[in-house]
């Protein structure tokens, strides 16, 4: 599906897309712990988490993921759009629990990647 | 090519930035993008590392047709127990960096997974130096 259908079927608000709405997403990961993601070895993905600050958005640089939908209505600062923008990442945000998030992906096709 | 970037120990504002400046590097270079993302999340684990626990750091980067070399020299607390520190799931982490993200004990052997070689020595109440060297082919 498309980074724009998963903003619609969320009803989730684009913070800064870069470029990416139309760009098809395959497979997601959810996690808070950035320690995690930094050990994944795919980057074709979009990251689910709860955790809005900086390393949420360092951490999608240095891993080379450019989608973050941030769950549980999280406030996403200035600074981290600025360097999402500088590192072409787009965020999203949405106010829905990170596990009712990942059921309605899951439903609509987006796959685990382990 | 030798580079180098200081790290400041505690600000998580700018914990990665060094890390970010040699992605940029690496990409200008046109160093494939699987190794790229190998040799700067092996870098960003030990910079936030300096970050979380010591007081200031130096990161020093020298590149080679062959290979990139990195070294990052911190003042601070040191490793009491190297063998311990890699030991995934070990942490001695504060909670304020855990609420950054981080401090789950696996940034030591995520940066031995994400290069090619791997040197640590450290003094206790002193500091440690990380030394991560990654071959172009």
């Amino acid at each position: 599906m498309t980074l724009k259908e998963i903003v619609s079927l969320l009803q989730a608000e684009v913070i800064c897309e870069n470029n990416h709405l139309d760009k098809t997403v395959k497979y997601a990961f959810a996690a808070d712990l950035m320690s995690d993601v930094l050990r994944l070895d795919t980057s074709e993905m979009i990251l689910i988490t709860g955790l809005a600050n900086l390393q949420t958005i360092r951490t999608a640089e240095m891993s080379d993921i450019s989608y973050i939908l941030f769950v549980r209505d999280k406030q996403i600062s200035p600074e981290m759009v600025e360097l999402a923008k500088e590192s072409n990442i787009a965020l999203i945000q949405c106010k829905q629990s990170m596990f009712r998030v990942c059921g309605e992906l899951y439903i609509a096709g987006l796959k685990p990647i382990y | 090519m030798e580079f180098n970037f200081n790290i400041e120990g505690g600000n998580f504002s700018h914990a990665g930035a060094a890390s970010s400046e040699v992605k940029k590097v690496l990409k200008q270079l046109n160093v494939d993008v699987s190794l790229i993302k190998r040799i700067v999340v092996a870098l960003y684990e030990a910079e936030v590392n300096v970050v979380a626990h010591a007081y200031e750091g130096m990161m020093k980067v020298v590149l080679s047709s062959d290979f990139i070399e990195v070294t990052i020299t911190d003042r601070g607390p040191g490793i009491p127990d190297i063998s311990l520190a890699m030991k995934e799931g070990y942490s001695t982490a504060s909670p304020q960096v855990r609420e950054m993200g981080f401090g789950a004990g696996m940034g030591l052997p995520n940066i031995k997974k994400n290069c090619d070689k791997l040197e640590i020595v450290s003094k206790v109440n002193e500091g440690t130096t990380v030394k991560m060297t990654t071959f172009f082919s």
